[in-house]
């Protein structure tokens, strides 16, 4: 099993867990092997600079070229040079959370909408299944 | 006895009472790490009686400040010299924290001891703190993160169900292992 992410300076995080849950930030130094501080960049994320155990947090694939400390300006300069919320909202992780959070706010009618849906497709997959088998 | 919890750093400045033969008194300045500003004020005469010929009944507290800290948006390493009693006699100790705050560190000594050792808040005295560079430090642990480039996977990963996390299995029984490796 070899390991691809890291916990690093650098390293793009999704919170997990507590008031910031859900949104991105970035490590920029490492406490110890409990905790790390994270930044947002706070204009871009809303995630102020903070310390955050690793419990709460899942590492990403993306990672940001900073060094340790990097101050605000500097983050959100390589955020922004490194496209990091574009490349992130095109991953399956990121389209699968947004799906949720949709499927969460569907009034009825647009279960119904839903339903039909899948219906429709379901049926031209079947016909042309039926067109394939014989 | 100091209650645990977090830490704040207090100076605080008492002197003996001042009296006919001896209007103005030396006053004598401590650093103290209580929880609140009423704890700090008993840790002083508590410290200074062992000290001086002084003891609250004899003498005034003139100032009691809280102390914050200069820059806590960085991590820092602090060394910290103790003395605390256990169950057959009273060691010095000498122990390390990485922390963004002087009282953060100080919050996780008391915490450590207590886990490690058994010992009371009441059984420790804190002799001195230093805020140490990264080349001074002399415990493994934290030099270990105090390097350039550290880096270092988060293996085996194990959901927990406290506190509205998300649990390890939905159901009771379950005949799948979960995943732990997540990258």
């Amino acid at each position: 099993m070899v390991f691809k992410r890291y916990v690093e300076v650098g390293r793009v995080v999704l919170i997990n867990y507590g008031p910031d849950a859900g949104k991105l930030a970035t490590i920029i130094d490492i406490v110890d092997q409990n905790k790390c501080l994270i930044d947002g960049p706070a204009n871009l994320t809303g995630v102020t600079r903070q310390v955050i155990p690793y419990g709460r947090i899942a590492l990403t694939d993306l990672t940001v070229k900073i060094s340790r400390n990097a101050r605000q300006k500097t983050l959100t300069a390589a955020w922004t040079e490194g496209d990091i919320q574009a490349k992130w909202d095109a991953t399956s992780w990121a389209k699968k959370l947004a799906s949720k959070k949709k499927r969460a706010t569907l009034s009825d009618f647009d279960r119904f909408k839903v339903m039909v849906a899948r219906k429709q497709k379901s049926s031209i997959i079947a016909k042309k299944m039926k067109e394939l088998s014989a | 006895m100091t209650v645990a919890g977090k830490m704040n750093q207090y100076q605080v400045v008492g002197r003996k009472a001042a009296t006919d033969e001896n209007p103005n008194p030396e006053a004598y300045r401590m650093i103290i790490f209580a929880p609140n500003a009423v704890i700090a004020k008993s840790k002083f005469w508590y410290y200074m009686h062992q000290f001086r010929k002084m003891k609250k009944t004899t003498g005034e507290i003139l100032d009691c400040v809280e102390i914050l800290e200069k820059n806590s948006r960085i991590v820092k390493n602090y060394g910290i010299w103790l003395r605390y009693s256990s169950r057959s006699g009273t060691h010095n100790m000498y122990r390390e924290y990485r922390d963004l705050k002087l009282t953060g560190a100080v919050t996780q000594l008391y915490n450590e001891m207590a886990g490690r050792h058994r010992t009371r808040p009441r059984s420790i005295q804190i002799i001195r703190t230093a805020t140490l560079e990264a080349s001074d430090l002399k415990r493994v642990n934290g030099m270990q993160f105090a390097k350039k480039n550290v880096k270092f996977p988060l293996p085996h990963r194990v959901a927990s169900a406290k506190r509205n996390m998300k649990a390890l299995s939905s159901t009771t029984f379950t005949t799948q292992r979960p995943t732990t490796f997540l990258g």
